[in-house]
């Protein structure tokens, strides 16, 4: 039952740290309940989708079809979340006046909503298939104990969830002066973290080379599987054994989209 | 990230195919052979056959590698190049029975 739990919870961490986080950075858009909602439902309806045609997703380009949609799925939510900073910092000087106006510009990105709608919906659809098969395994092979299995992976859920609201919490009590640019910081980190988990399914997939199998390995000191490792790598995409070309996608996501936002700034200081 | 991706589509795949492919059975939630010799410094192909009726998943800490095989499904997964070693593996939905090893020589 323990096990099942931290397996549950590895997955839902995932989705309700992105959910957490993108839910706090969008804390003044209209209606933003209401988009979060659906983008968590239209996820957990795609993930029973996903997990039923798993055998033929997997059966696609000759037995790499589940990462090339994994790293699809994932390249989508970083061109999203970059999106978003850059929008956001384009709305820099008003951030700098006050707190109220940028409530007001920021209702009035309905583009946003769509942002949240899919981020959510994407992060949901990926951890939430895996989750839903896992389970589906359990039940399905009816074997002693699988009561117990289940009961832990509601158990891994409700901790995974609880994890994802405390940090929005903790987001939201941030005071309004930083609140953009920690939360700007934030959106970014988690860009790149999925930049590199991209990668490292094109590299599973023999896409991409490796560069270097891996670039450094600090699974003894902190290892992923630790609940430390498992928060950092769904917070900045911390990889104990990453491969080369998993740092080039990281370091490269993280440049363009710090670029895109200082040029977002540019025209906003100059009126 | 665009461009990156862009210039992926220019690679030719068959410019980095593999030499060799390996086989790995599911069956009972078990791996066989549950030990699998694989020469170093170089990439291998492995096929995962699952032939139980469900879903079993891939995972190897050592190789940074995870991957989901439906029920009675078959998946390719590449590893590599290796330095000489023991990398374990297990099945995460069947961590009790599922456990294997690659050793690369």
């Amino acid at each position: 039952m323990f096990s099942t739990a931290i397996i549950v919870f590895r997955e839902v961490l995932e989705a309700a740290i992105i959910i957490g986080i993108v839910s706090a950075a969008t804390r003044d858009v209209r209606g933003r309940k209401l988009w979060l909602t659906a983008g968590v439902i239209l996820g957990l309806l795609g993930s029973g989708l996903v997990a039923a045609s798993t055998g033929l997703i997997a059966s696609l380009a000759s037995g790499v079809g589940q990462e090339l949609f994994n790293a699809g799925v994932l390249g989508i939510a970083v061109l999203m979340l970059a999106w978003h900073n850059v929008w956001m910092a384009s709305h820099g000087a008003q951030l700098a006046i006050s707190a109220r106006n940028v409530g007001a510009s920021i209702r009035e990105g309905r583009s946003e909503c769509s942002i949240l709608l899919v981020v959510v919906g994407l992060a949901v659809l990926r951890e939430g298939s895996e989750t839903v098969l896992f389970l589906y395994g359990i039940s399905a092979s009816a074997a002693s104990g699988a009561n117990g299995m289940l009961f832990g992976g509601l158990l891994g859920t409700l901790a995974g969830i609880a994890v994802g609201y405390t940090l929005y919490a903790g987001l939201l009590r941030i005071p309004m002066r930083w609140f953009f640019a920690a939360t700007g910081v934030l959106v970014m980190l988690l860009a790149a973290g999925m930049a590199s988990s991209a990668a490292h399914f094109l590299i599973q997939a023999d896409v991409l080379p490796s560069l270097a199998s891996p670039l450094w390995d600090t699974s003894a000191q902190l290892s992923e599987h630790s609940v430390l490792g498992m928060l950092l790598h769904s917070l900045i995409g911390y990889d104990a054994s990453p491969a080369g070309m998993q740092v080039v996608f990281y370091i490269t996501v993280l440049a363009l989209i710090s670029l895109g936002m200082q040029w977002a700034a540019k025209p906003q200081k100059s009126i | 990230m665009k461009k990156l991706l862009l210039l992926t589509l220019l690679l030719p795949l068959n410019v980095l195919a593999v030499e060799s492919d390996y086989v790995l059975v599911i069956k009972d939630h078990q791996f066989q052979p549950a030990e699998l010799n694989v020469p170093a410094g170089k990439k291998i192909k492995i096929v995962i056959e699952n032939r139980d009726t469900s879903p079993e998943e891939f995972e190897s800490h050592s190789l940074n590698r995870e991957k989901l095989i439906a029920a009675n499904g078959s998946v390719s997964i590449y590893i590599g190049p290796l330095t000489v070693g023991r990398y374990p593996f297990y099945g995460e939905f069947n961590e009790a029975t599922a456990q294997g090893v690659i050793v690369a020589k």
